[in-house]
């Protein structure tokens, strides 16, 4: 794994500011870096604008002031997406789900076939293509969703709170296997949590935000290398690391305060 | 300790799921038996309520003379059933097509929707029998006017549901056809189609039951004057005859040609939703 500060940049957020009606400053005066490989936590209270973030860098909205700046330019398949909530079409199959993003480009379902059934391999559902998403548990519908949003090899994918609204036993489950995903197709993820332990587990970098302006407040670095097994979630380095991370969550709800 | 050798040889039997599985069975024969044995006995009472006390068939007509008007009119009700049922069924049609191709309209651009809902809901809170008159008058085919009557009932419960349901993706969805980049048509046929399918159907199986009232009235109001139109206008017919017999036969028939329309609907939207929609889910337990 590149060392982060060697790591070319992939998109640059400066200055940015966004403002809602009725004068909520969502987010003031933010400055991010996103590189290529970077395994990026936004972690922070909620309100704190980490959803805002997201919206912005997807183009579902735009800031107010400040400029987002794909280095490169953005390609129309260099994005996926995760929602807190698998978000699946319940009329369609598994494999139908998973081939959406090649549909709205106007591909043939033949000539992605390989592609699909490669992503739905990766979250261990190659045996589901033609189930519908009400057959499934929580846990697998999550997986198709992440199988949707890596199924184009995406440059960077974005995840909201994917894994919240689960059990704990799944979370500790999709946490490894998002890891073994990222490493197999070698994608930058920017990952909203509110959960230390969980960014500290995934991330190579958190950023930790406060709310009431939203902006960024610190900025940590998880030095342990990939891959990390479940032991990792015991290890004293583990423990130092959420400490620094929780200290760091504890100034921005005080600052919020 | 060994659990084991404690253990009983004989297969174990739940009563509490046994008796579920017995009471399941029952459920499903008296499902159709039941309703069945209470109309057999209600036309055992009617017949002998009819022939102890001697009712004149003006009054009430006992069932072995409906059936025998049945039979005996058939040469007389079948053509005036062929012309309901082509009523209500082009109906149904004309509003099925008139009611999604105006709540497609009204999604696709608010200011269609702005300008022209309100005038639907006048149209549909305006009683039928109050605007029959005035169309028996313009429209110089009676069969045609009818149509227009049947139309504008069954026409609203489509367009108000599937209205509705076109509206009713979820968000996240939305969102991500935008993030992916999807034309107007896209998400029309990918996402607001499917999310509107269920409301769409629903409102198929009320708008099916109006066509036919539609129908109904329209034929008492406008196969008045002469123009024997439909078994509606049979059955009014009969009345002014004192025809009893055959008025209940048409209304037998009336009867029978709405719960075909009600059965072909259900069975339409079980078909398309089965697969997915929680409505149709037969649940395990």
């Amino acid at each position: 794994m590149t060392p982060i500060a060697q790591r070319p940049p992939l998109l640059t957020m400066s200055h940015i500011e966004k403002t809602f009606s009725g004068d909520v400053v969502a987010l003031k005066d933010m400055n991010l870096t996103v590189n290529e490989g970077d395994f990026l936590s936004l972690l922070g209270p909620s309100g704190c604008g980490k959803s805002t973030v997201l919206r912005l860098i997807s183009d579902l909205m735009h800031p107010t002031r400040g400029k987002i700046n794909w280095v490169g330019g953005q390609g129309s398949d260099d994005l996926g997406v995760v929602f807190q909530e698998p978000t699946l079409m319940p009329w369609a199959t598994v494999a139908q789900n998973v081939f959406l993003p090649f549909r709205l480009k106007g591909v043939s379902y033949a000539s992605v076939r390989d592609d699909i059934f490669e992503a739905l391999k990766l979250v261990g559902l190659e045996n589901f293509q033609a189930a519908y998403p009400r057959e499934l548990s929580g846990g697998m519908k999550m997986r198709v969703s992440i199988a949707r949003a890596m199924v184009t090899k995406p440059r960077l994918i974005l995840m909201d709170e994917p894994f919240a609204a689960l059990d704990e036993i799944t979370r500790f489950k999709l946490n490894n296997d998002l890891l073994e995903l990222k490493a197999a197709i070698d994608c930058t993820v920017i990952f909203v949590t509110h959960s230390v332990f969980e960014s500290v587990f995934l991330s190579d970098r958190i950023v930790v935000m406060a709310a009431r302006p939203g902006r960024v407040i610190h900025e940590l670095e998880v030095d342990t290398p990939y891959p990390r097994h479940e032991d990792f979630r015991t290890s004293a380095e583990y423990a130092a690391h959420t400490r620094a991370a929780s200290e760091a969550l504890g100034e921005a709800i005080g600052v919020a305060a | 300790m060994t659990i084991a050798d404690d253990a009983p040889l004989a297969p174990v039997v739940d009563e509490e799921e046994a008796a579920r599985a017995r009471r399941d069975r029952i459920n499903r024969i008296a499902k159709w038996t039941l309703p069945s044995l209470v109309m057999v006995f209600s036309i055992l009472a009617w017949h002998l309520y009819v022939t102890i006390n001697d009712i004149p068939h003006y009054i009430l007509p006992g069932p072995m003379l409906v059936a025998q008007s049945i039979i005996d009119d058939w040469g007389l009700l079948w053509p005036a059933m062929l012309t309901t049922t082509r009523l209500t069924v082009l109906a149904l049609l004309f509003a099925i097509l008139g009611g999604v191709a105006l709540a497609v309209a009204f999604t696709q651009s608010r200011w269609a929707e702005m300008s022209f809902f309100p005038y639907a809901v006048i149209l549909q809170v305006t009683p039928v029998v109050a605007i029959a008159p005035l169309l028996q008058i313009y429209v110089e085919s009676a069969f045609l006017a009818a149509l227009l009557c049947a139309w504008i009932v069954a026409f609203f419960p489509i367009l108000s549901n599937t209205t509705i349901g076109l509206k009713s993706a979820d968000h996240n969805l939305e969102d991500l056809f935008t993030i992916y980049g999807a034309t107007r048509w896209q998400r029309l046929r990918y996402l607001a189609a499917p999310s509107a399918l269920p409301y769409f159907l629903g409102g198929l199986k009320i708008a099916g039951g109006l066509a036919l009232i539609g129908a109904v009235v329209a034929e008492f109001v406008i196969g008045r004057a002469g123009t024997g139109l439909g078994l509606a206008s049979t059955l009014l017919e009969a009345s002014y005859r004192f025809n009893f017999g055959r008025l209940y036969a048409a209304l037998i028939l009336i009867s029978t040609m709405g719960i075909v329309i009600f059965a072909i609907t259900s069975l339409i939207s079980h078909l398309a939703l089965r697969k997915w929609h929680e409505s149709a889910l037969n649940r395990d337990t």
